[in-house]
């Protein structure tokens, strides 16, 4: 039992480890933007893979910058959403296997 | 009269006694009145004009509206409002917080026709004191040049000062008394300059943009809702990368393989992860578990439906369609041979090639399970039509098979790679026509394992596996008998007949009978190789199958292409009944329950089940079972512990159907009367049932011997 145990674990970490490209669910987006704001997601869950928020703080004002004011971030693993986003301006991608990023620019 | 001199036009006032209400024009009022008034007040009016006078007729000019006189006298009200006749009357403005537009309710009415911004400020308010303070001396030294201003500003300051509290006095006396000390300053040299360049004016415009498009989205992140959709992620790149591979072109490769860096590793991985064994079990756990699920009706019926109907109908039966075995690539084949396996009551193969001589295709053998109705457990191809195979009952994983191309081969069902253990090669005694039957026997003196075959070429042939060889060895040859008005030829050529199907006897290992393209059945025996121990004129066509009875040793079925099925009795050269199906009778069943019921599948779609015990002439259930109209039933056979018949038929699909209880009867039991149980009661049954037909004067029909070595019965693979 303890060794089937340990051999499920060990194939759910590979499992893990397998899915933690970044995988874009939806987006309606310009691919040059997409592929943009999709890098730095990356970059930033990577950067800051203990603290959501600032994953989201450095997404939300790299992208003001970038694309014109008022983008909204968010980064979780476990939550329900429902917005308003300005057409063309919506990415929503799940990267290393557990985490979830939401970013759409409604003015 | 009033006094024609000196008049002068002057715009009359009409002051009538003194009062100044209802201030009317003169061309409004009515011309009497008017001219009563001036004739009332001649006296205190001097020089009024005489309107009799050309001259002084009121000069009109010609586009004038002409009124007549009544219209002159209507009376028209106007009434002044404060509004703007320049305004719009229904603005619409886009609300954000309601998402439509909608009607301003009030319209701004003020029209601004000049506007000065002025500089003026209360000397009291907050500002104003601000800057008496900031600039406080030179405010007084105006005030000083002026000789009349500063007494002037100084009773003002006085007056001003009546209205305020005391507090406010003392500031601006000391401000008076501080600006008189600064009164020393040189005014002379001292001059202010001061320039105002040109403002240009500024105009308000204000505009409304139209609204960006929007859209709403939606959605719940959770764990499982991720890890689903990188599966499916997966999945998708795997279909690719498989596409990309067949393709394989190596230029296209080196862009390709950019992408899928990181998908590469995690695909073989997956791969690998998904035949492990851990995950193989669970899978297959899964697998039917769902499989159940979804087939829960049809698993229910197998087990416990029972027609009710069979109750009111004592000759009848009905069969009812369970689980359809079908498989994408065996669509266009036709279903050759069905094997149960010896071990495992549920599983079992089936074999797929191709009837048709001019269409000979790649064929395939499944291994299905009746616990999972949608895939088949194994999947075996092979380069020629698989025409039989049959289970080991010994070794539940040996399947033997004869191909089209007359080759036979032995697999293992257990194997991974899917190749034949052994085959026959065209040195190794292939046949030369398609192998339409192949049957294990029990091992040899050696303890070999081995197997026979029939085919058209007409050879009856025995293979051996000896270690890792086949080794064959010719049994029986068909010999056709040639018929008698045939001249003798100087080489007598010996012509085989066509092989179809061989049944071993199941309590004489030795004895079997064979069936010929010819019509003809031979009995046989292995020991003797080159007669036939007795033939029977059986058909006219090709019989396809024959069978011997489970319980009974002499009694075989025989079916045919002419539509007959035959019931024989080994001794005799007559059959004992004859059933004249109306179709192509693809093969023949007996039950493995009972001694005297049996099923046949005809080349109409039909399944016709028989019970010698109820009915001796006419079947108990003749129901179409196929889906498709003009699909011919190939093979039947019955299943050995539950109450299930599969068919299958010519566009590759395997149907199971299940008993009704009619078809399984057992014969009552009178009080007080041991019935026998198992072959020997069964062999029993059936002799009583001949006993009737036979002609009793014939010796041989009586007390067929039921005494004999009870062997069991070697489990059959029908």
């Amino acid at each position: 039992m303890a060794a089937e145990g340990g051999e499920g674990e060990t194939q759910q970490k590979e499992e893990t480890k397998r899915h933690t490209y970044p995988l874009i669910r939806t987006s309606d987006m310009n691919e040059e933007i997409k592929t943009e704001c999709m890098e730095l997601c990356v970059t930033a869950c990577e950067k800051f893979s203990q603290n959501n928020e600032n994953a989201a703080r450095m997404i939300k004002e790299t992208m003001d910058k970038k694309f014109g004011p008022t983008w909204q971030v968010i980064v979780g693993e476990g939550y329900g959403f429902f917005i308003e986003h300005q057409v063309k301006s919506l990415l929503y991608m799940f990267f290393g296997g557990t985490t979830a990023i939401i970013v759409w620019k409604c003015a | 009269m009033p006094n024609k001199g000196g008049v002068e036009k002057k715009p009359v006032q009409p002051v009538i006694n003194g009062s100044v209400a209802a201030q009317r024009r003169i061309s409004q009022l009515p011309r009497n009145s008017i001219m009563g008034n001036f004739r009332d007040d001649e006296q205190d009016f001097g020089n009024m004009p005489d309107l009799s006078d050309e001259a002084l007729r009121p000069v009109r000019p010609d586009d004038q509206l002409k009124l007549t006189e009544a219209e002159l006298n209507e009376e028209h009200t106007r009434i002044l409002t404060a509004r703007n006749p320049q305004a719009a009357e229904n603005i619409v403005r886009y609300s954000y917080k309601d998402r439509l537009f909608k009607p301003i309710p009030h319209v701004d009415q003020l029209a601004v026709h000049f506007q000065l911004d002025g500089n003026l400020i209360l000397r009291d308010s907050d500002e104003g004191r601000r800057q008496v303070a900031r600039d406080g001396g030179e405010y007084t030294i105006e005030e000083e040049d002026e000789a009349s201003t500063p007494e002037a500003e100084s009773t003002e300051e006085k007056t001003t000062q009546d209205g305020e509290d005391e507090d406010d006095e003392k500031p601006v006396e000391s401000s008076a008394t501080n600006g008189k000390t600064k009164k020393l300053t040189n005014q002379f040299n001292f001059s202010e300059r001061a320039s105002q360049t040109y403002n240009n004016p500024c105009r308000d415009r204000e505009t409304f943009v139209e609204q960006t498009p929007r859209a709403v989205f939606s959605d719940n992140v959770s764990q499982w809702a991720i890890f689903d959709a990188y599966n499916e992620d997966f999945d998708l790149q795997q279909k690719a990368k498989e596409k990309e591979n067949k393709k394989s072109s190596t230029k296209k490769d080196d862009d390709r393989k950019k992408k899928f860096v990181a998908t590469d590793l995690s695909g073989d991985d997956m791969a690998k992860f998904a035949r492990s064994k851990s995950a193989s079990i669970s899978l297959k756990i899964i697998e039917r578990m769902i499989n159940q699920n979804t087939f829960d009706d049809i698993a229910q019926d197998f087990k416990y439906w029972e027609d009710a109907a069979d109750e009111y109908r004592e000759q009848e039966g009905s069969l009812l369609p369970l689980w359809i075995f079908q498989y994408d690539l065996t669509k266009k084949l036709a279903c050759t041979n069905l094997a149960w396996n010896s071990q495992y009551s549920d599983l079992f193969a089936v074999a797929f090639g191709s009837y048709d001589f001019l269409k000979q295709t790649r064929g395939m053998f499944l291994v299905y399970s009746l616990k999972n109705p949608s895939f088949p457990e194994y999947i075996f191809q092979t380069e020629s039509g698989v025409m039989c195979l049959d289970f080991h009952h010994h070794h539940p994983n040996l399947l033997c098979c004869g191909f089209y191309d007359g080759s036979v081969a032995v697999y293992n069902v257990a194997d991974e790679q899917k190749r034949p253990k052994y085959q026959s090669t065209a040195r190794n005694g292939k046949h030369t026509d398609p192998v339409w039957q192949v049957r294990w026997q029990k091992d040899d003196l050696d303890g070999n394992l081995n197997f026979y075959s029939i085919s058209s070429d007409g050879r009856v042939v025995c293979w051996t596996l000896v270690k890792s060889d086949l080794m064959y060895a010719d049994i029986v040859q068909l010999k056709l008998e040639k018929p008698a008005t045939e001249p003798n030829e100087t080489l007598p050529l010996a012509t085989l007949g066509c092989g179809t199907c061989f049944d071993f006897n199941k309590q004489q290992d030795y004895l079997f009978i064979v069936g010929t393209e010819e019509g003809k059945i031979h009995k046989c025996s292995k020991s003797y190789n080159n007669q036939f121990l007795d033939t029977f004129d059986a058909h006219h066509m090709a019989i396809y199958a024959v069978r011997w009875n489970t319980f009974h040793p002499k009694i075989f079925l025989s079916c045919s292409a002419d539509w007959t099925v035959k019931v024989w009795d080994i001794n005799y050269k007559v059959p004992l009944f004859t059933y004249d199906l109306g179709s192509a009778v693809g093969d023949i069943a007996w039950a493995p329950y009972s001694s005297t019921v049996f099923a046949a599948c005809t080349a109409d779609g039909k399944v016709f089940v028989f019970d010698l015990n109820v009915n001796k002439y006419e079947p108990l259930t003749e129901q179409i079972v196929v889906q498709k109209k003009r699909t011919k039933l190939t093979h039947i056979t019955f299943n050995r512990n539950h109450p299930i018949i599969l068919a299958g038929d010519d566009r590759g699909n395997v149907i199971s159907l299940k008993l009704s209880p009619n078809l399984r009867k057992k014969p009552k039991v009178k009080k007080g009367q041991d019935v026998a149980e198992g072959t020997e009661g069964e062999s029993v049954k059936l002799d009583k049932i001949l006993a009737l037909i036979r002609d009793p004067d014939d010796v041989k029909s009586k007390g067929v011997p039921t005494q004999q070595t009870s062997t069991t019965p070697i489990p059959t693979t029908n």
